[in-house]
Formats: C-alpha cells, structure tokens, sequence
C-alpha cells in the first residue's frame, strides 16, 4: 500500500528534484497512513532520501538501464507498484519523467494528473489541484482509478525533512524485447552548464538586448548567479539563441525561485510560461512594458548599463557572504 | 508511408482565460481557436513528408461540431482527410482510446500529435496512444526523419538532446524544433478553397470510460504592486532579493 516515489538520479546521484517528489510523496502517505517506497535506477545507496521521509529504496541495477529508456523503465516502475500494492506513484515534471508517465498509466489503467502544484486536497476521491491553460489558471482535478499516478510540478512543494530510517532492497524486474524497441545513438548535453529544468534561478534576454553579440552580460550574470540562461520567443525565431532556450507557452515553462528579464516586454505568452517562477526582476527601458505588472521588482533603464553593474554587486555581494 | 496528425481544438495563444457556470467550465466567448502550436508544428513535419518522400496525411480531432473549422485549416494547410470522433474530449485517457481507434482502423506508419495541448496541458495523450495500440513512442520529439521502416528521432531532454533510432508504428509527441517557426504556413485562398472539397468524416466515439475528472478552476491570484529599484541603486536590488525575496 506504500506510496511509490520515482526518484531520478544522474551518474549514481539522485537530483534535487528526486527529494522534493520523495518530500511530497511522504505527504501524501502520511494523508493516507502509510509509507513511502521509492524506486530508482542505477543509485548505489539511498543516500539523503531517508532525510525526506523514504523508508524503502528499491534498487534496480541493470546495465541495459544504465540509459534512460521510457518503456523499459515505466514497465520496472509498473512491476515496482504491484509489487508493493502501491495505489499512488508519485514523479517529477521532468522530461523523462513526463515521457514515462503516460505509458505507466496505460499499463496499470491508472489516472494520470501532471503539473500538480500542492498536496490532495481530499484522498476521496483523490483531488489535487494542477495548473492548466499554461499557467493562466488552476485546475482541480479528481482521479477515479484504482492507481493513481501524480506528477509534481518543480519547486511546488519544495523539500520537506522528515527523517526516516531507510531499508534498501534490490529489485529486479523481468523485461522483455519489446522494452528496448528504442535505441540512443547519441546525447548531446553540456556537462558544465546549468538547465533550465535544474535551475534555482534563470537569468533571461529578449528584444532589448539587440543582438546575439550582447549575449555575454547576461552569461556572466547567469554564472555569477549560478543560473541558466533563456530567451523570449522572437529571440529564439530570429536564431540569437537555441530553441532550447526559449520560454512562455510554446516554449519551456519555468518554475524558478528568481527570473530575470531583461528586455523583455512580456507578452502574455511570456509571462504565462514564467508565471509559476516565485520572484521575478524585470529590466526594461520602457516603463510601459507588460512585465512590470507581473513581476515583483523592477528597474527602468538601460540594460547594457544595469546588467554588468548588478553583476558586479552580486560579486560582491556572494564575496561578502560566501 | 500513411500518417496520422492528430489535431487538438485550442484557445489561440493571446486568450484571456475566464470560466464560466461557477468556474467548472472554460469560458469560449468571445475566444478565439486555432490549432493547437504543437500540433502544428507537427502536421507541418507531415506536409514535408508528403512532399519530399511521398506520404498521404489523415488529421483527427476529438470533439464536437465547433471543431470543424480547425480541422478545415489543417486541410487547407495541406492535409488529405480529416476525421473527427463526434464526441467532447473529457480526459486524456478517453482522448486517447478514441484517437488509437481510428489509428488502428486507418493502419498508419505514423501518428504525429503536440506533446501537449495549450489548454489543458495533460502532456498525455501521445504516449498513451502508444501505449494503447503497442507503437514506438518518443516525446518531445524536435527531429525527425523516416527511411523505410526506420526512423532517427531527436528527442529534447533537460539540458540538451539525444537522438534515438527506432521503427515503425511510431508516436511522436511533437514541439517547436520538429519545424521551424518559419516553416509553419499560412493557408492561401487556393489551399482554403480545396479544403471545402476535402473530405471531413465524422465518426462515432467507441466507447470507453474517464480516469479523470477537472472539477473546478480557479485564476491566479492578482499580482501584488512591483516595487521599483532606481537604476543608480542596485546595492537595494540586492538586498531586497536577498532579505525580502530570499532568493539569493
């Protein structure tokens, strides 16, 4: 009956989003009166998971797993949850995360609610509440299965100590072909930079900035910050920068603590993508520009002036309290 | 190869979102419905195939009436047939039963839909088409290519991308990089004026049941007044951020 977390790890080490799922899903077995169960792959120990409440780890360690591979692992997670009778499995936004979740929810009939912002509000039925519409509103959602399957939006609960003695369990789920009917040929993935999915903080240009020429300044913010890097949507279309960067609603949504936008106007595209972010700081010359209604500070003025300046206070700033 | 895109029925991207009959349900008046982007940029991979490497494109949507005209522009995007299950999509899995349906019945190579509608953002539906009728699946799909019975797909991950080669049937939950913003099109006047002569067949829902239910809605709350920072000032943008916001 124990509530079943999908901890994802990286290299052996499990992400911050790994404990916040684990945070929550302690919630939601605490609501229910029962435990938590994670299930990861490849991680050697449970490590802090006991810290957010886990009391077992269910450990698979498959070479052919050593990948992420949807089908593969939906099918070991859908074995995981009979196996403890599990009637709520918790995961994350990720991209991974979100490309297993609807298979999951084929194979054990289970409702699947995404983007979930806080814990159920009732348990009978389970309801939650989940934004929708690109952030422009809430929606609260009943799930009338058996199974369950919640998928938490990043940095919606945060993490929740709640120290657990953990017991770790190997487990090996049967495969078959069919689970490998998709190959990785290659990943492309800059090792030293930060995501926009991983990020506290994202340092973000549009318009204003003129040019992918004058990208520099808002790098160097971004990495005094330790902070990911975006873009608006025109930039993105007139190639400054990579599609990947681009947020709003047809591009990544971002659940920051802190989002910096810098000359951005903020169209409501924009600023629907960006909403779920806690605080945001909006840099812009044009005191009329849309984001100055959405966002928690602001300074009016010359970007090419403000940016390098307030990279400089941050210096001294994290010199000062480092 | 015969490929299927699948067409969700959306409020354009500059809606204002209100509810209506004690916010339980969405408000369309005075709302404006496109195609929803993702699956644009998908049928519009479609089109390619169908005029670089010969393939025919059938476009479905799950809905009512008020649908047509969305499926109408997919035709006169470019698009051969279009079905529409004659029933409102309640959920996603309910979506999805009525979509593998009509993907088994049409024998398709590809089934091609956003990796989620802008409305309702369930994020769903592809994978569990797949699910249901047994096919590949890739998400976030931003590449794509077909040789025979093989196909190279480039899947957007956190951080970067990995390209995955895998085969026929195949979903692909498709995004902006799938195509370009550039290459979407505009229908003209010829497009539009074959579109009225393109079949659209309505079919009958199979039946299946709902997993879920959304039950009520609620807007954002309003957002507090910004607090201005004096360019020449930045040291209190810190401290703000480090002692109010607590965010550095």
């Amino acid at each position: 009956m124990s509530v079943l977390v999908y901890t994802e790890s990286e290299e052996g080490k499990f992400k911050k989003t790994a404990f916040e799922v684990a945070s929550y899903a302690k919630g939601v077995a605490d609501m229910l009166g029962t435990d938590v169960t994670a299930v990861s792959f490849n991680a050697q120990s449970a490590g802090d998971l006991g810290k957010y409440g886990v009391s077992k780890l269910l450990k698979v360690n498959d070479s052919k797993l050593e990948k992420f591979n949807a089908k593969a692992y939906a099918d070991a997670i859908k074995q995981a949850a009979e196996k403890e009778g599990s009637k709520v499995i918790v995961l994350s936004q990720s991209a991974n995360a979100k490309y297993l979740a609807p298979l999951l929810a084929v194979q054990l009939e289970a409702g699947y609610a995404s983007n979930v912002v806080t814990l159920p509000e009732g348990t009978e039925p389970l309801k939650v509440k989940r934004t929708a519409f690109t952030n422009k509103a809430f929606s609260f959602t009943t799930i009338s299965t058996d199974v369950k399957i919640i998928g938490l939006s990043k940095n919606a609960f945060g993490l929740k100590e709640n120290a657990t003695e953990t017991s770790e369990e190997d487990f090996s789920p049967s495969l078959s072909e069919g689970d490998f009917a998709i190959n990785v040929v290659s990943v492309d993935k800059a090792a030293d930079k930060v995501t926009i999915a991983d990020a506290e903080i994202v340092v973000s240009g549009g318009r204003g900035m003129k040019g992918p020429e004058n990208w520099g300044m808002l790098e160097e913010l971004a990495e005094t910050l330790g902070a990911a890097t975006a873009c608006s949507k025109p930039v993105s279309d007139m190639g400054w920068r990579p599609h990947s960067e681009h947020v709003g609603q047809t591009g990544k949504p971002v659940a920051a603590n802190l989002y910096i936008a810098v000359g951005i106007s903020g169209a409501i595209q924009h600023l629907a993508g960006v909403s779920a972010s806690k605080t945001k700081v909006v840099i812009n010359n044009d005191p009329e520009a849309p984001f100055f209604k959405a966002a928690d500070y602001g300074v009016v003025g010359d970007a090419f002036e403000i940016v390098p300046k307030l990279t400089e206070k941050l210096k001294e700033f994290k010199a000062n309290n480092a | 190869m015969k490929i299927l895109v699948c067409i969700s029925h959306v409020p354009d991207t500059t809606s204002k979102i209100n509810f209506s009959e004690g916010d339980t349900k969405f408000d369309t008046a005075g709302v404006q419905f496109v195609i929803n982007p993702n699956d644009e940029f998908g049928l519009t991979r479609a089109m390619w195939f169908k005029e670089k490497q010969g393939a025919s494109v059938d476009v479905v949507n799950v809905g009512g009436a008020e649908t047509e005209p969305t499926l109408r522009k997919a035709l006169a995007i470019g698009a051969d047939n279009a079905i529409r299950v004659n029933t409102p999509a309640t959920d996603g899995i309910y979506v999805a039963k009525q979509i593998a349906k009509v993907a088994k019945d049409g024998g398709y190579d590809l089934i091609i839909a956003g990796r989620e509608s802008i409305d309702y953002n369930g994020g769903m539906v592809p994978g569990m088409v797949a699910g249901l009728i047994d096919a590949n699946f890739v998400n976030t799909c931003i590449g794509l290519e077909v040789e025979g019975n093989e196909a190279t797909a480039i899947r957007e991950i956190d951080g970067g991308k990995e390209t995955l080669k895998t085969s026929l049937p195949l979903v692909v939950g498709a995004q902006k990089g799938i195509v370009q913003e550039s290459d979407l099109r505009i229908p003209n006047m010829r497009g539009i004026m074959q579109a009225r002569k393109k079949p659209l067949n309505v079919v009958e829902p199979v039946e299946a049941g709902t997993h879920s239910e959304a039950v009520k809605f609620e807007k954002p709350q309003p957002k507090g007044d910004i607090k201005l920072v004096d360019a020449d000032n930045l040291d209190e943008l810190v401290n703000l951020l480090h002692n109010e916001a607590k965010v550095i």
